[in-house]
């Protein structure tokens, strides 16, 4: 990834969105029959897609350690499983990770720029991004400045994003919109486009502290930007639905999503990933399920 | 990195057809008994799916339609039009509770006789034809507050005769506002669809609605002429194809018979530049492969604004590659079978005309069953308004494209056409929505969504897609004199 630096001005004018024409292609991804094997092909991919997360004032270097474990050994008792993609941290719990999972193949992750709300001085956020990469992150979660956003200073997430992607390097990018700040379809749908032509490696619904995070309606908006990205420039972006989704259902309806516009291409989690925090229990209740025929209750499954 | 083999299959997920009860052989449904045809013929209903023949249906010659309109008249005389109002709301309740209770049977079996997904007929068709008896219920005992200052009459015997696209929907929308609004019935399906229509009878029948009410008889184009020219018939309502249209007015021409005809269509879709162009995309999806595009509001003439012509079609074409083409009865599949062989034939017929007239032909290279009646999703980009494909309506899952320039332009080509039962308009701009929709001569018009339909909105055509409403107080109106 050497391309050349985008300019603003280069951020194209996309198409307006009718969020009833949404809802209603939404629902036809959600009528799609995903059972037998193809459910345990689905939940699979979808185990491997997590970037296991905790992202709370009241994490402890203890409770890092335990969930960096849990990513590594979802379910120890049934052989075959894949570890998740990625934990997700605070910056001030990377160098934890990195001890636990040392040259693991599972990624660390740490959100970064004032996360969750961005609300700090420019160069606090570049501090805070070097920060975390110097810590040992292999990825970066940045978020927006919504207010600047929501101001119309589009210009000025551009370059923000330019700046903190330049600190990034080869270190994948993922840019949270926090879209349910963003009010409107076509607002999430201009982020994206910025967002991408800034030099995002990832684009990223929510940072899961504020509601309505990862609808399927801003997925579907976020994959659109990302599809006609890809038809305008053959380059590929990836996708982290994250917050809400908590259940095997709705990650399969958004793989069906992901699937349908986008393609095959992205069904890895170097392009997809699912940011949460108890999706992967679920999953794991229903995989063995499928692959046992038995149902087990939530005490069979750690919870990290 | 693009290509890998992370190719994600869904399951096969066929609905069973176990819980559902079909007879070998279907006869007449006359003055509320199963009646054998005085010829005693019989043909034969086949799964458009794989061909193999389902049930035996009798063929109504005219004496068999002639004891039903005399059952109907009996019935109207001495029972359905000197009932109380609110009784007869109770009846028609009754229909639409019945038919909600066999919903699951009656989707399974209309895809099965007719070919369309088990998608459509389970979430749409089904569905909307209940609520068509619930909707024209609640009129029954509220004529004169529908239409005030007015002597409510009704006007005696209906003949209704109905196509095969949409056949439980169809007997709905004809059966429900006659019986409202006091009259009685005698109805054909289609020859190729009558088995949903015959489960109707079974539910009618065991609703108590008294005999001789709703009369449903089977048969080909000749037990639809009996019905039309039947002396003792006070209303014609027909669906079905404007030439058909055409002999019936002329049949009908000097009676005292009322008519209402609901014809064929060859409607617009206009996307306009301000478009929001991936939702358009998945309209006109929905507007000409909905049903096969069986579909007599099909948006089968697209007009696209030339600055966003070349993005629309590119993303149609990517929207078809993710359309299901298979077995009606999964759950998965978009577009299932064409309704029969001879549909079939005359889609190829206009498929073979398209390229001759030097169009280009898009399809979506998916797999199609060996067996069974299918047809490709297609599109036709560079049509000129004067190509027999852009003129004429194909009744298929085939597309014509043109672009336009300005809105003058898009009006005047719209409008020219014999047809004018709908269209379609996109655009994010509501003045720009209402400027169209003022102008374009068409029944129905949708703005940013097409083929929706609903029980209180009218329903119907201009010049030869054909005059009278259905749906709504204006169909209701249809049945009073």
């Amino acid at each position: 990834m050497t391309a050349q630096k985008n300019q603003f001005s280069e951020v194209p004018f996309s198409t307006t969105i009718d969020k009833v024409g949404v809802e209603e292609r939404i629902s036809r991804f959600q009528t799609r029959s995903i059972k037998g094997p193809s459910k345990i092909q689905g939940l699979f991919m979808v185990l491997s897609m997590i970037d296991l997360t905790t992202l709370e004032g009241k994490d402890t270097p203890n409770k890092v350690r335990q969930m960096c474990y849990k990513a590594q050994h979802l379910h120890d008792v049934y052989d075959g499983l894949p570890t998740v993609a990625a934990v997700c941290v605070y910056p001030s719990m990377v160098n934890v990770a990195r001890e636990v999972l040392k040259d693991s193949p599972i990624k660390i992750a740490s959100v970064s720029t004032a996360f969750p709300s961005g609300q700090a001085p420019f160069e606090v956020k570049k501090i805070d991004t070097q920060f975390a990469i110097d810590a040992g992150a292999d990825e970066i979660d940045m978020v927006i400045s919504r207010g600047k956003f929501l101001a119309g200073e589009h210009e000025f997430v551009f370059d923000e994003i330019a700046a903190i992607k330049e600190i990034c390097g080869s270190k994948r990018l993922k840019v949270i919109l926090e879209t349910g700040e963003l009010a409107t379809l076509d607002q999430v749908r201009r982020a994206s486009d910025i967002a991408i032509h800034a030099g995002a490696d990832f684009i990223k619904t929510s940072t899961g502290k504020i509601q309505p995070a990862a609808t399927m309606q801003v997925t579907f908006t976020m994959l659109m930007a990302i599809r006609d990205h890809f038809d305008r420039t053959g380059k590929m972006v990836g996708m982290k639905p994250a917050g809400g989704i908590s259940t095997s259902k709705l990650a399969l309806h958004n793989l069906v999503m992901v699937n349908e516009i986008l393609g095959e291409a992205w069904l890895t989690n170097e392009w997809f990933r699912f940011g949460a925090s108890s999706l992967a229990n679920d999953v794991l209740m229903q995989y063995m399920k499928q692959v046992t025929g038995k149902y087990q209750s939530a005490d069979y499954f750690t919870i990290d | 990195m693009t290509d890998s083999n992370n190719k994600w299959e869904y399951a096969p997920s066929l609905e069973g057809t176990k819980h559902i009860q079909l007879k070998d052989k279907y006869d007449l449904f006359i003055d509320g008994k199963w009646v054998k045809p005085s010829s005693n013929k019989y043909f034969d209903s086949i799964n458009p799916a794989n061909e193999e023949k389902l049930a035996e249906i009798a063929w109504a010659s005219e004496s068999d339609v002639d004891l039903a309109v005399k059952a109907a008249r009996k019935a109207y005389v001495e029972v359905w039009s000197v009932m109380k109002p609110s009784e007869r709301a109770k009846y028609i309740f009754r229909i639409a509770r019945l038919m909600q209770e066999h919903a699951r049977e009656l989707a399974v079996i209309e895809t099965l006789d007719g070919g369309k997904p088990i998608r459509e007929s389970r979430d749409i068709d089904v569905p909307l034809a209940c609520n068509h008896f619930f909707y024209y219920a609640g009129w029954a005992d509220k004529l004169q507050d529908a239409f005030p200052h007015r002597n409510i009459q009704s006007l005696g015997v209906a003949g209704q005769i109905i196509p095969w696209n949409f056949p439980l929907l169809m007997a709905a929308w004809k059966i429900a506002p006659a019986l409202a609004a006091g009259n009685t019935v005698v109805l054909k399906p289609a020859e190729s669809t009558s088995l949903t229509a015959l489960k109707l009878a079974e539910i009618i029948e065991a609703s108590g609605l008294p005999a001789g009410v709703v009369n449903i008889i089977t048969g080909h184009g000749d037990t639809g002429a009996a019905i039309v020219n039947h002396p003792d018939i006070d209303k014609i309502a027909f669906t079905g194809s404007t030439a058909v249209g055409k002999l019936i007015q002329k049949a009908v021409a000097g009676t005292a018979k009322k008519v209402s005809l609901e014809l064929g269509g060859k409607s617009a879709n206009i996307v306009l530049e301000d478009a929001p162009i991936d939702q358009a995309v998945e309209g006109i999806v929905n507007g000409i492969f909905f049903n096969q595009g069986h579909v007599c509001c099909a948006g089968s003439r697209l007009y696209v604004q030339e600055s966003i012509a070349d993005e629309l079609v590119r993303k149609l074409k990517q929207r078809m590659q993710s359309l299901y083409v298979g077995n009606p009865l999964d759950k998965n599949t978009d577009i299932g079978a064409i309704n029969s062989k001879e549909q079939l034939e005359t889609i190829e017929k206009y498929v073979k005309i398209g390229i001759n007239e030097g169009a280009e032909m898009f399809q979506v290279a998916c797999e199609i069953p060996g067996k069974g009646f299918y047809f490709r999703p297609t599109i036709f980009t560079n049509v000129a308004q004067s190509s027999v494909i852009s003129q004429e309506e194909i009744f298929g899952p085939v597309l014509t494209v043109q672009t336009f320039r300005t809105i003058d332009e898009v009006i005047q080509k719209a409008n020219n056409s014999p047809y004018g039962l709908a269209a379609g308009v996109w655009s994010d701009k509501g003045s720009r929505i209402f400027n169209l929709t003022s102008k374009l001569r068409a029944g129905v018009i949708w703005a940013n969504t097409y083929n929706k339909f609903d029980p209180a909105s009218p329903f119907g055509g201009y010049k030869e897609s054909g005059f009278g409403r259905e749906g709504g107080l204006h169909g209701l109106e249809a049945y009073l004199k």
